[in-house]
C-alpha cells in the first residue's frame, strides 16, 4: 500500500517536473529489489584496476577478425574500452576494489561468424597463470575480487551445447571470481551465485536509426521473427528451445493476432515498434537480443524460458515489465495474453517508456550515464565491501589448478 | 558427422550382400528382399513421421556404453540415485535435492499442441479491445504533442422542426467522436422542449439545454438575427458557469471534420478558421445553372477569389492576418432564398459565427489575463446589433488564423430545412404503424402473389394526423398541395435494388483462416 502511494506521489512529482521538459511522456519510475538503482552513479563507489595483458589476449584477436565488434558477444570488447577511459579506473592496484583482465574469449569466429569456444578455457587459464605470476593480487584472494566478462552462450562453461556445457561446468579457476555473463538460469551449473547478468550486445546506432514516431498506433498484437525449428541440428524438433518455439508455431500459425514467421523483413525494427507484445522465447540458450530490442522499442517482452535470470535482475523488476509464460503453458498463450488487464498493460508500457530502462539495456559508444556499462559497475559496487573471508592467508590454496578436462591444461 | 557415417555404413551393408553373392537366383532374391524391407521401412517412417532407419542403425552401430535411447532426459544436476539410503533419511535428502535442483531438464521435449489450435473469437475480441485501448492511450500521450487538451464548448442554436433530428444527430456524432471533453450548450428557440431533450440525451457528453423565449421566424434574415441572440445567450451561460475551454459554434446543420477539433486546441484567445460554404439550392436545375454561370464568370474574369465558396481569414505571405475571405453573393443576386421553404440558394452572412472560436476566458468577468483588445462581454449590448463575433473585440486584427492560416477548410456550412409547415411524427416514432401498405410488384419471395392491387396517389387521401409521413420532395411540382401524402418507398426501392434472382440466404461460414491468410 505504502509502495503504491509513494509510487503515485513520485509519479505526480515526475509529471509536474517533467512538464517543463520537452518530451512529456508519461513514464514510471523503475525500482527493483535493490531499489531505485538504475540511475545511480558508480563513480566514487568503486575502483577498478585493469591488468596490462599482452595483446595476444585482446587486440590481436580483434585484428584477426573485426566481426567481433558487431556480433552479440561484443560486450567484452566494449567493456574493456569503457574501463580504460572511465573515472572508476585506478592505476594503483593497491587501492583497487575490483580487478579486470581484458581477455576476449569469444573472439574466435568460424567463417559464418559463430564463435568457437574450444580454445577459450585454455586462453583463460593461460591469462590467469600470467596474472597470478606477475601480480600478487590474484593469490591474495584466489580471484575473489576479480571479474571477467564471459558473454558466450553458457557463460564460463565455454560450450555452445548445453549438455556439454553442463558436463564441463564453470571453469574451475573462475570459481571464486565474479562472472559478468549474458547467460542466466536459476539452479544451473553455469550460473554462479554472485554473477552479474548483462544484456547481449545490440548495436545502438542501428536501432536508433529505425525509430518511428511514437504516435504511430500499435496495431500488431503479438510479434515474432525467428526460427521455430532448427532443421540443421534438430530436424524432428523437441530439442531446439525445448520444443517451445515449435509449440508456438503449431498452435498459433493460424491466429491472426500472432504475426509470427521465419522470414526477417527489412522493417523488423519498425514492426516491433508497431506491436504490443514481442515474443522472446528461448533458443539453444535461454537469452537472446530480442529482449533488448523489445525494451528499446517499447514492445512488452513475453519471455518463454523457464527459470531464466534476466539482465540486472536485482535492479530491474522484470516481473512488472515483461510477461513470463511457462513453457508448458505455451498452447494457452493467447488466453494468457488477452486476459491481462488493460491497466497492467498500460503500466508495463509506461515502465518500458522510461528512458533509463532503455539506456540500461544498451552499450552505446561512447558510454552514457545509466547505460549497461554503468549498471555493471553498479552491480559490482553493490557487492562491496568484500567479505573478510575472501582474503586468504599466505600460502593457502583453494583452487584446483589441474581440474577439468585434459585438453584444457594445454598451454595457449 | 555421426549421421553421415551411419549413412555410409548403411550403403556399404546394402551393397555387400549384392556383391558377394554369386548365385543369380539368390542375388535376385536378396534384391527383392531388400526392396521389400526398404518399402516396409519407408511405410513405417511415413507413419512415425521421421526417418526410422536412423534409429535402427543407431541400435546396431552404437556401442553399449553410449547413450541408451530410452534413458530419461539428461539431468546432470541431480546426484546419482543412491540405493543405500535409510528410509528416514530419504525424505531429508529428497528435500535437499528438490530445493537445489532445477525443474528444467535438457533433452528432447514434446511439442505441446492443444487439441484445437485455432483462434477463439472471444479472445480475438478481447485482444482487439486491448489494442484499441492502447492506441487511445498512445493518442492521448503522444497525439497532440502531449499538451494537456482543453475542453470543447459547443454552442448550438436549434428549434424543434422536421429536420432537427437529422441535423442535431450529425452534430452530436461529431462531438461524441471528438477525443476531448465536450460541453454542449444547446439553446432552443421556443423554449426547451422534450423532443430536443430526448435527442441530446443520447449524446453521452455533458449537455446544457437552455430555452430561449422567442420563436424562430420564417425568413432567413430574421432567423440569423435570432440565432445571434441565442448564441449570445449561450455565451452568457459560459460566463456565469465559468466554463473553461475553447468555445466553438456548432450550428446544427453544419458538418465538422475531426481535424477541426484538433486544430482549435491551438487557439490562444480568438481564432478564425476557413468555412466551406455549401450554398445549396433547393432546385437541382437551378443549382446546375448557377454552377455553369459560375464557370462562365470564372473564364471571363479569371479571378480565383470570386467563386471560392470559402469564408475565412486571409493571410499574406508571412502568414499574418490581413483580411477576410467572404462569400461572393453576386451570382446569387436576387435569386437567394428569403423564406425557409424557398427553392433557392440559402446564403450565409458576411462572416458566419461558426468560423470563429474563442477561449472561454474572454467571456469571464475578472480581467485575469484577458488581453486589452477584448471587449468586456458583460457590458455588451445585444440590441445594438451584433452581427459577427468580431463585435466582441476592440481590435479585430488580433484574431489568430487557424488551419495553416486558413488554407485548410475544416468545416462546412449548409442550410437545409423542410417546409415550415411540414409534419413529421413526434420523435420520429411511427406508432401505431401505418395502415396503408403496398406490396411490391416484384419480390424475391416466390410465395407473394405477383400482381398487387394498384393504388394511385390521389386515391389515398387520408389525413389521419399523426399516422402519416410527409417528406417534401425536391421535384415537387404542386406547391399548393397541402394534404398529406403517403410515400411508397417499397416499390421504388425494390425496383432499383432487387433486380433478378433470389439471393442465396444460406451463407457459408468461411473459416477465419482464409480471411487472414494474407496477413502472414
Amino acid at each position: 500500500m505504502t509502495n503504491r502511494s509513494s509510487l503515485s506521489a513520485i509519479l505526480l512529482f515526475l509529471f509536474f517536473s517533467a512538464s517543463s521538459a520537452q518530451h512529456n511522456v508519461r513514464t514510471e519510475r523503475i525500482s527493483g529489489s535493490a531499489g531505485d538503482v538504475l540511475e545511480d552513479n558508480p563513480v566514487g563507489k568503486l575502483k577498478v584496476y585493469v591488468y596490462e595483458l599482452p595483446s595476444k589476449y585482446n587486440k590481436k584477436l580483434l585484428q584477426k577478425d573485426p566481426r567481433c565488434l558487431t556480433h552479440m558477444f561484443a560486450a567484452e570488447i566494449f567493456m574493456h574500452r569503457f574501463l580504460l577511459s572511465s573515472p572508476v579506473r585506478t592505476l594503483n592496484p593497491d587501492e583497487a576494489d575490483w580487478f579486470y583482465s581484458p581477455i576476449y574469449p569469444t573472439c574466435d569466429l568460424t567463417p559464418t561468424g559463430l564463435p568457437l569456444p574450444f580454445k577459450s578455457p585454455r586462453m583463460m587459464r593461460s591469462a590467469i597463470q600470467l596474472i597470478s605470476s606477475n601480480w600478487p593480487y590474484w593469490n591474495k584472494t584466489e580471484g575473489a575480487d576479480h571479474f571477467f566478462v564471459v558473454p558466450h552462450d553458457f557463460g564460463a562453461c565455454f560450450h555452445y551445447q548445453e549438455e556439454k556445457a553442463i558436463e564441463r561446468g564453470i571453469l574451475p579457476l573462475l570459481k571464486r571470481a565474479t562472472l559478468v555473463q549474458t547467460f542466466g538460469q536459476r539452479n544451473h551449473v553455469c550460473l554462479d551465485q554472485g554473477s552479474i547478468t548483462i544484456p547481449p550486445f545490440a548495436p545502438p546506432q542501428k536501432m536508433q536509426a529505425h525509430l518511428i514516431p511514437p504516435d504511430v498506433p500499435r496495431s500488431i498484437f503479438v510479434y515474432f521473427r525467428g526460427l521455430f525449428y532448427d532443421v540443421n541440428n534438430d530436424p524432428e524438433g523437441g530439442y531446439y528451445a525445448r520444443g517451445a518455439r515449435a509449440a508456438v508455431w503449431e498452435n498459433f500459425k493460424n491466429n491472426p493476432l500472432f504475426d509470427i514467421s521465419t522470414d526477417h523483413p527489412t522493417t523488423y525494427y519498425e514492426d516491433m515498434q508497431r506491436s504490443i507484445f514481442c515474443l522472446c522465447p528461448l533458443g539453444w540458450a535461454p537469452w537472446s537480443p530480442r529482449l533488448v530490442e523489445a525494451v528499446v522499442f517499447g514492445c512488452i517482452p513475453v519471455i518463454i524460458a523457464d527459470d531464466i535470470v534476466l539482465p540486472f535482475a536485482d535492479a530491474i523488476p522484470w516481473e512488472e515489465i515483461g510477461v513470463f509464460v511457462a513453457e508448458k503453458d505455451v498452447p494457452e498463450l493467447d488466453t494468457i495474453l488477452t486476459s491481462i488487464p488493460t491497466e497492467v498493460i498500460l503500466r508495463k508500457q509506461r515502465l518500458l517508456a522510461n528512458p533509463s530502462m532503455k539506456q540500461a539495456m544498451l552499450f552505446p559508444q561512447p558510454a552514457q550515464p545509466g547505460d549497461a556499462f554503468h549498471q555493471i559497475l553498479n552491480g559490482l559496487a553493490r557487492k562491496l565491501p568484500h567479505d573478510g573471508s575472501v582474503y586468504l592467508k599466505a600460502g593457502e590454496k583453494v583452487l584446483n589448478w589441474t581440474a577439468g578436462p585434459v585438453g584444457d591444461l594445454k598451454p595457449w | 558427422m555421426k549421421l553421415s557415417a551411419l549413412h555410409q555404413s548403411y550403403l556399404n551393408r546394402r551393397r555387400s550382400p549384392l556383391d558377394s553373392s554369386a548365385d543369380a537366383s539368390s542375388k535376385s532374391f536378396l534384391a527383392v528382399f531388400w526392396l521389400v524391407l526398404h518399402c516396409l521401412c519407408c511405410l513405417i517412417s511415413l507413419l512415425l513421421g521421421f526417418r526410422f532407419s536412423r534409429l535402427v542403425f543407431f541400435f546396431l552401430v552404437s556401442t553399449p556404453s553410449s547413450t541408451n535411447l530410452y534413458s530419461p532426459p539428461f539431468r546432470p544436476d541431480l546426484p546419482p540415485p543412491r540405493t543405500d539410503l535409510n528410509p528416514h533419511n530419504a525424505t531429508a535428502v529428497e528435500a535437499k535435492t528438490s530445493s537445489s535442483s532445477s525443474r528444467v531438464v535438457v533433452g528432447r521435449h514434446g511439442i505441446l499442441i492443444r487439441p484445437w489450435p485455432h483462434p477463439d473469437p472471444v479472445e480475438v475480441m478481447k485482444a482487439h479491445r486491448i489494442i484499441e485501448r492502447v492506441q487511445r492511450e498512445q493518442k492521448a500521450v503522444f497525439g497532440s504533442g502531449g499538451k494537456s487538451s482543453r475542453a470543447v464548448i459547443a454552442v448550438t442554436p436549434t428549434y424543434a422542426r422536421t429536420f432537427q433530428a437529422l441535423h442535431l444527430n450529425g452534430v452530436m456524432h461529431s462531438l461524441m467522436l471528438a477525443p476531448y471533453d465536450v460541453v454542449w450548450i444547446v439553446v432552443e428557440a421556443g423554449g426547451a422542449s422534450n423532443e430536443t431533450a430526448s435527442i441530446i440525451a443520447k449524446s453521452g457528453v455533458r449537455t446544457i439545454h437552455v430555452g430561449f423565449d422567442q420563436r424562430m421566424p420564417n425568413t432567413w434574415e430574421d432567423r440569423g438575427k435570432v440565432e445571434v441572440l441565442m448564441r449570445l445567450r449561450a455565451l452568457r451561460v459560459v460566463k456565469e458557469e465559468k466554463l473553461d475551454g475553447v468555445v466553438m459554434f456548432a450550428d446544427d446543420s453544419n458538418m465538422h471534420s475531426m481535424e477541426f477539433f484538433d486544430e482549435i486546441q491551438n487557439v490562444k484567445w480568438f481564432g478564425a478558421v476557413s468555412v466551406g460554404i455549401l450554398a445549396h439550392s433547393g432546385n437541382a436545375e437551378e443549382m446546375v445553372m448557377s454552377m455553369d454561370k459560375r464557370r462562365e464568370m470564372e473564364k471571363e474574369e479569371s479571378s480565383s477569389l470570386s467563386s471560392l465558396p470559402v469564408q475565412g481569414p486571409a493571410c499574406n505571405a508571412t502568414d499574418k492576418l490581413i483580411g477576410w475571405h467572404v462569400f461572393n453573393t453576386l451570382p446569387y443576386a436576387g435569386k437567394s432564398a428569403v423564406y425557409i421553404d424557398d427553392v433557392a440558394a440559402v446564403l450565409p452572412q458576411k462572416l458566419e459565427w461558426c468560423g470563429f472560436v474563442l477561449n472561454s476566458r474572454i467571456l469571464w468577468d475578472e480581467a485575469e489575463s484577458k488581453p486589452e483588445w477584448v471587449k468586456e462581454f458583460g457590458l455588451l449590448n445585444e440590441n445594438e446589433g451584433v452581427e459577427s463575433p468580431l463585435s466582441l473585440l476592440n481590435d479585430p486584427s488580433m484574431v489568430e488564423p487557424l488551419g495553416s492560416c486558413g488554407r485548410q477548410v475544416l468545416l462546412w456550412w449548409l442550410r437545409v430545412e423542410a417546409r415550415a409547415d411540414s409534419k413529421f411524427p413526434p420523435g420520429w416514432v411511427i406508432d401505431p404503424p401505418l395502415e396503408i401498405t403496398v406490396a411490391a410488384k416484384r419480390t424475391p419471395w416466390p410465395d407473394v402473389p405477383p400482381e398487387p392491387p394498384t393504388k394511385k396517389k390521389d386515391q389515398m387521401s387520408l389525413s389521419q394526423g399523426n399516422n402519416v409521413v410527409v417528406i417534401p420532395k425536391q421535384q415537387q411540382q404542386q406547391q399548393q398541395q397541402r394534404s398529406s401524402k403517403v410515400r411508397k418507398p417499397k416499390r421504388r426501392s425494390k425496383r432499383n435494388k432487387h433486380e433478378a434472382k433470389p439471393t442465396d440466404t444460406t451463407t457459408q461460414v468461411s473459416s477465419s483462416t482464409k480471411h487472414h491468410q494474407e496477413r502472414n
